[in-house]
Parts: structure tokens; sequence; C-alpha cells
């Protein structure tokens, strides 16, 4: 398991989904506009290193939503919003979640989030 | 029949303006055994549940499902589910089983088989197994931040407060939904101005609360409702795999999320389907551990006045509490809504939770008078905060607030509102004037602050939110405007949404940017001597409340000297003139302590004594008594040395006695043990009343107030300057003839 929190322990293995070190990210580098708010933002590599704390820790559920947030973590907002409307009540149908399974799994390679929303299509 | 005026003044109480019903099962209208609950059953085959609480998986509804496929351990299912309930119920408050074993076990159980295990607790047995079950070790608090204007300089005043109280999370929400970045923004600079690093939420419609974290406005969510009947959830807008897809979409971005659930809501939307209220909540809570949710608030959160109505309302609460924690979620304990008018009631529930702990006591403590509250709660508010203090100063529990002071709480809220102003000034939207700046400073309420053009800041917002401004723009502004401290402080709290550290479950920033959750601070409670205690600092900061005076200060400064002089002459003889009065003051009188307890000057009570006396006809004498503090035996002394055999004792905190000689000690002709409510005209009376005993005349006793609330109000002081008197007295020293030489002025006063 990672030590934990990483953001104390291991802070030398964390990056910005760009690709800064973790511990770049200062006032200055913000204000000089190095870092933007899509800095400020988690990887998959360190969602997984939680999943795995979590794991450790007794909680598999909660390992296994942030996997999905892994898969997520390089998908539009957008996109995700339309995945989210989708899978309300009447809105998408069946048919529409499973094409949404497809392109989650074909496109992000989201096959955790895929799968969710297959078990929800299965629901219609 | 007239009636019983005894209860028509109780129907007028505070208590029965709350409502009561008697349970209606086919309705939902009952806390457990609901006739339409389940039977525990599992059946499980090949590693798949087929089975859950009698109903076959043909027959699942979307939370059966959800929960059978998502929820339940399997591994350990038929185990947990062959073991008692009973047996588990006594694992959950038994200190030699380690909370990991019962979480374990809990992980296999079924909804209908969890509600019988919490149904065979009671209350203290429920808050026992709270506190062992609860995930973090150290408990913590929530506040609410809203206002009725939705003046953004009073919520960035009110949020910096909050957390200058030690709340570690903040919640806001909108009257107006157009309002959320603004709100949003204003509570994350005022969250992190002063000590800083609370988390932060905006309470809106699940996309734009989405929204709002993705740009940074926020840093969790609590929005995510759960219900415990399919079509309960379908009318809330979602299923459980749209909240558990909506927990993974939050995760992506680093913030942290919990779902919320609660008691009543099903049989509020009329899709209880006849089952108990607690049977539906270990649904949700299954569905919501399913999800993936680190945790929950619940504890009927909106609806708590409907579980509230019934028999075992209460105990139902803290019931489902106890299954969150049971099932290993991070808790936010409810106590955000209005429960009950009743003050004692409204205490007696908060009990509950704030004793055992929770990772939340309340999901939402009222950080502003309860008119500003836009979640229509306020449960506990502003008005509150010095009750919540003592409380917790009282049982030395933390309730995870902190002690603060007016000078510092000033200045931060000031701070806050100048932040604010600078970052719409900076970003270029309506501005927040200096008036508004100061009156956010020194408000009560919304009230108290001026209008602002309404249509101006909903067109800003919108467009705020097209522009797609966050918080980095935030932080950019603060620091160009010279707030660079509140910049570093968002920054920080942001900076950590790259780590993913404050998603594992009940997870709190600290005042330095430390994530504290329940992987590094897990809860491990196993009997006395174990588990969280309060440290020596957080002890003291608990201790420290403003209301608390020093002791050795109290009675000092109110003492002013230099209204009476009084004149020793040697040891007091035995009177010889009848028509003698003795006045036996106490050893501190005059000198060490110089005023009563109410403060009424040594000078003015004797000179009133005096003259009651002199009206009379009789002569007043004064002695001092050093042998003794106690009120009764300075009377007692002071009547041996009496010519007519009577005396007036009195002690320097202004009780008095009218003593005879041949009265044993702790016998009087008449007793004045309240001094608080005597005033000068009693002290003189007391003087013409011992007069008239020596002339032995009929005396009407003097009339005494009877205040109930006197000893309340006053043992303090008494006993502090009972305390000052004793010091003064000297067992060796024989009473001494006084000379009192008094001012001219004022009531009573003259020269002896």
């Amino acid at each position: 398991m990672p030590e934990y929190p990483l953001s104390e322990k291991i802070p030398e293995r964390l990056r910005t989904p760009s690709g800064l070190a973790f511990e770049s990210i200062t006032l200055e580098t913000v204000l000089d506009g190095k870092v933007s708010m899509e800095d400020l933002r988690v990887t998959s590599d360190a969602l997984e290193m939680q999943a795995q704390v979590a794991e450790t820790a007794g909680r598999p559920q909660l390992a296994e939503n942030l996997r999905r947030a892994a898969e997520l973590v390089n998908i539009p907002e957008d996109r995700i919003l339309e995945i989210y409307q989708a899978l309300r009540p009447g809105r998408g149908g069946r048919q529409a979640l499973l094409e949404l399974a497809e392109d989650l799994e074909k496109r992000y390679h989201a096959t955790r989030c895929s799968a969710l929303v297959r078990e929800a299509a299965g629901e219609y | 029949m007239t009636g019983s005026l005894r209860f028509r003044s109780r129907a007028n109480r505070e208590i029965n303006k709350d409502s009561f019903i008697q349970e209606w099962p086919e309705t939902g209208l009952v806390l457990f055994n609901s006739p339409a609950d389940p039977k525990p059953r599992i059946r499980i085959q090949g590693g798949r549940i087929v089975e859950l609480d009698g109903r076959p998986e043909a027959e699942f509804d979307i939370l059966d499902r959800f929960i059978a496929r998502r929820a339940i351990d399997v591994a350990i299912a038929e185990e947990s589910m062959a073991t008692d309930s009973l047996a588990i119920a006594r694992m959950l408050v038994d200190i030699a089983v380690p909370r990991a074993s019962v979480v374990r076990i809990i992980g296999g159980l079924t909804p209908a088989k969890i509600m019988e295990v919490v149904n065979c607790l009671n209350v203290v047995e429920m808050m026992m197994a709270l506190q062992k079950m609860r995930a973090r070790s150290t408990p913590s608090n929530q506040a609410h931040v809203t206002n009725k204007k939705e003046n953004p300089a009073l919520l960035a005043a009110d949020a910096a407060e909050a957390v200058e109280r030690g709340f570690a999370e903040l919640e806001t929400t909108v009257g107006v939904a157009r309002y959320a970045p603004f709100n949003a923004m204003a509570i994350l600079i005022g969250s992190q101005t002063g000590r800083g690093c609370a988390l932060t939420q905006c309470a809106v419609e699940e996309a734009l609360g989405l929204r709002l974290a993705f740009l940074g406005l926020t840093t969790y969510a609590e929005t995510l409702s759960v219900y415990g009947t399919e079509q309960a959830f379908h009318d809330g807008d979602d299923t459980p795999w749209s909240k558990a897809f909506l927990a993974s979409a939050y995760a992506s971005r680093g913030v942290k999320v919990r779902f919320t659930s609660g008691t009543g809501s099903e049989a509020l939307m009329g899709h209880a389907e006849g089952k108990s209220m607690i049977y539906l909540e270990a649904r949700c809570l299954l569905a919501i551990k399913g999800a993936g949710s680190q945790g929950v608030q619940n504890g009927s959160i909106s609806c708590i006045a409907l579980p509230e109505s019934l028999p075992g309302g209460v105990r139902g609460v803290l019931a489902e509490n106890l299954i969150a924690a049971m099932l290993d979620l991070e808790l936010a304990s409810g106590n955000d809504a209005m429960a009950s008018h009743s003050d004692i009631r409204k205490a007696s529930k908060l009990m509950l939770q704030f004793l055992p702990g929770t990772d939340f006591i309340f999901s939402g403590y009222s950080s502003m008078p309860r008119e500003d509250n836009l979640f229509g709660g306020g449960n506990f508010d502003a008005e509150d905060l010095d009750d919540y203090g003592v409380l917790q100063r009282d049982m030395l529990v933390d309730g995870g607030l902190r002690p603060v002071r007016e000078a510092e709480t000033l200045a931060v809220r000031r701070r806050a509102a100048q932040a604010i102003q600078a970052v719409f000034r900076e970003l270029g939207l309506p501005p927040i004037t200096d008036a508004e700046v100061e009156a956010a400073v020194i408000a009560r309420a919304s009230v108290d602050m001026p209008d602002r053009d309404v249509v101006s800041d909903l067109d800003a917002a919108t467009e705020f939110l097209r522009r797609g401004l966050g918080g980095v723009d935030v932080i950019r502004a603060l620091a160009r405007q010279g707030f660079r401290d509140i910049a570093e402080k968002i920054l920080a709290i942001q900076k950590l949404r790259v780590s993913g550290d404050y998603l594992q479950t009940s997870a709190v920033v600290l005042p330095d940017a430390r994530v504290q959750s329940a992987v590094n601070d897990p809860n491990d409670y196993r009997g006395p001597g174990t588990g969280y205690h309060l440290d020596a600092a957080r002890y003291a900061e608990i201790c420290d409340i403003p209301q608390a005076l020093d002791p050795r200060t109290v009675g000092k400064v109110d003492q002013a000297p230099g209204q009476i002089a009084l004149e020793e002459s040697g040891p007091a003889a035995r009177g010889t003139d009848a028509s003698e009065i003795v006045i036996a003051i106490g050893p501190a009188f005059g000198c060490a302590l110089t005023a009563t307890l109410l403060g009424l000057p040594h000078g003015k009570v004797l000179g009133a004594m005096m003259n009651g006396i002199r009206q009379e006809g009789m002569r007043p004498r004064v002695v001092k008594i050093y042998a003794t503090s106690d009120c009764g035996f300075v009377g007692h002394a002071g009547a041996q040395l009496s010519g007519s055999g009577i005396a007036i004792g009195i002690q320097s905190k202004g009780t008095t006695v009218i003593h005879r000689r041949d009265l044993e000690p702790l016998n009087n002709l008449e007793l004045f043990p309240q001094a608080p409510n005597l005033t000068l005209e009693s002290y003189r009376v007391i003087g013409r009343n011992a007069a008239k005993y020596a002339k032995r005349e009929s005396v009407l006793p003097v009339p005494v107030q009877i205040d109930n609330m006197a000893r309340l109000k006053y043992i303090v002081r008494t006993t502090i300057l009972h305390l000052r008197e004793t010091e003064q007295v000297d067992p060796d020293r024989p009473p001494q003839e006084i000379a009192v030489h008094l001012p001219q002025t004022g009531e009573g006063a003259e020269h002896a």
C-alpha cells in the first residue's frame, strides 16, 4: 500500500495531469500562469494509489469507485455530465445507455464505468 | 368542568407545539418492524446473491439488485447471516471485539438483518456502539453558512468565523440558483481566511454542483440523495447507478463526496411501501456503500420532525446513524434541521450524537441566526454557540468547536469581507462597498446588511459561470489584491486535490493543510483508556470559554476602597447598656472586602442598619469578629457582647442574621441567607427589627423576596467572597470594638 497521505508521505511521486511535479505547485507558479485549474486535478495514477489505500483499509467499494474515477480523469466534463444525465430515470433508455457503455469502453477504455452503465441499462 | 390550570399552562409549553402521532405501519409511519418488512434471509449460488430478504432475484427491485451486486460481501454473507442478531448486537458494544472484526461481519448482512441487529440495542448501547464504530478517531463538525440576502460579504465573514470556531466543513446553498458561483466563492474565500483549510460545498442541483466542483469553487459535495424504495428514488430523479456514476465523477476531479439519506423521506414522498423507516434506511445505506461513497449524512436530515413524531423516533434516528458507522461509512449525523420547538428536547436529542462523537456531529450547524438559514434548518444556530461551548466544557466532550474571543472574530470577519470585496473588484463583478464590508463585520443577521442590486449580481454570476472562472482565478485575484495569505490557503486545499488524499473515508483538512481521515486517524476505541481523548492543548481550549472568569480576580475589581473607615479600639467587652444593639461584622468587612455580593458598599449597609436601630430609639454598637467567618457564629458572638442581648451578624458578602444571646449559634431570630435580595432598605428594616426584639415588641419579620435563581446566579461569587472572608479569620483574636467613620453621602450614611 502507498504511504498515506500521499501529499505528505510521497509528494515526489505525485504529478498534475499536465505532468508538473506536485511540489512545483506554488503561488508563484499559479500567478505566472504555469499552473492552471486543469493542473489542480487528481491523476489516474494518484487515484489508483488511493484505491489501493482504500482496499488495504478494507473498503473494496470505495476502491472500486476510485478506480472508476481514474477512468473518468481524461473524459471531458461536458461528456461526463451527458453520461450522468443519461443515467437518470427515464432519460436515455436502454439502447442509449448501451451505446454509452460501448463508447466508454472503446473510446476511453473505461471498462468499470462501462460495466456500471451496462448494469443500469439492464434495468430498462 | 373548569379544567386544570396546570394542564392549561403546560399546553402552552414549546413541547406542545411539536406534533406527535401513533404508529401507522401501513404507510411507513413506524421506526422498526412494520408487518410489511421482510424477514432477514440470504441465498447465494455460485458467488451470486439470488435471494435477498425473502425476495428472489427475479423479483428484485433496483435497490435489491444494486445492493446484492455491489454492497454485500458475498464471501462472508452466509456466516454473517447465520450469526444471531443479538450476538452481533453484543459485538457492537463489546470492547473485546475490535471494530474491524465487527465491520467485517456487518459487511455480509442484508437490510432486514441490519435492522434486527440495531433493534437489539437501547440508546445507551447504541451510543457505546457509535463511539466504537465511527470511522475517524477525532470527532469534528460541519456548519451551514447562508443568508437570506445572499450577500457575499456576509457569507465570507460568516464562513471565516465558522472556521475560526473550528468547523471542519462549511456548506452553503442558494435561495436563487443563479447565485451559486458567488455563494460558493464567498465561503471558499471566507473559509481560508484566518485558521483556514476547511472543506466547502454549495448544495445545488447535481449537474450544477458538479460544475462548481470542477471549477474549483467547492471542494466537496454532499447532495447525492438516496431513497429506500424504487419509486422514491425515481421521484428524486436518480437511480443507484446514476448516483454511483456521479460519485466517481466528483472523485475524478479530486472532490470529496458524501451521500445523503435519512428516515422518513420515503413516507413523506408517499412511497414507503408499508416498510419501516429503519429497514428502508438500511437499504439506503447499503446502496450508498455499494456506490462506493466514502460516507453519508443521515439522521433523518430535513425529515427529522416526522420520525420524532413517532414512538422511538429519536432512538431510531440514532440507530440509522449507527448503521452508517457500522457499514464503515463516514457519518455526518444530522442535527441540521428544526427538530423541536422545545430546547429541552433539542438538546436531549443532540446528546445522542454529541456524547459518543461522530465524524461530523452536525451535518450543518447553523453558524448564523436561523432566520438566515436557507436550508430551512438551524436546529442549533449562532445564538446557541455559547451553549454549545459550555456543553463541551461541562462534559469534556470534543464537539468539534473551539471558543473564540470577540476581537479576534471581528478581525477575521473584516479580513474575509475585505478579501471578497477585493476579488469582486479584481474580477469586475458588481462592487461590494466599504459600508457593506463594515456591516458584514458586525452583523447579527442579513437584516443588518445593506441591500444589493440583485439583478446585477445575478447577471454577473451567470456571466461568471459562462466565462468558466474558478478557483485559480480567485487565487490570482486575491494575490494581486494583497491577500496572499488567503490565496496560499486556497491553493493549499486545491493542491491536495492532485493527491486525492481527501477522497478517503472521513477526511478533513487540518489548519496546517494536512489531511486527517479514517486511514491515518482510525478509530481504535477498545474501552476505557483507549480511543480518542482530549489532549492537554485541546482540553485547555475547550475549557477556556470567554465567559469563564479567573476566580482569583472575582470580587476584587468591583471592591471600591475608601468608602468606609473602621477604627479598631481594642478588644470588645460585654456591654451593659440594655438599649445597645450590636452589629457584629465579619473579619473582612470594610477592609479585605468593601462591598456585598451585589456591590452594596459596606459603608452604606452599615449606615442603613444603624439608622434602623436609631429610629427605634436604640443605640448601635459595632464589633468585629475575627474568630469565625460563619454568619451564625458571627451573630452569636455579637449577641454575647450585646447589652440588650440582641445582635445583627453580617458577613462581608451581605448575608445577615438577627441573633439573641440565649440561642444556639446556628439558631436565630431572623436569617437572611440570600444576600442578593437584600436592598439598603432591607438592611434598615433589619436594624429596626433587631431594635424591636430588644424592646420585646412583636415583630413582623422582614419581608424577603424569594428568588429561585439566586443560588444559581451567585453561588460562585458567594463562594469566592466567602473564601476571601475566611482568609481573614484569626481564631486567636478576640472581638474588637469598632468606631465607624462613614462618608456623609448616600442613603443611610452617617457618623457613628
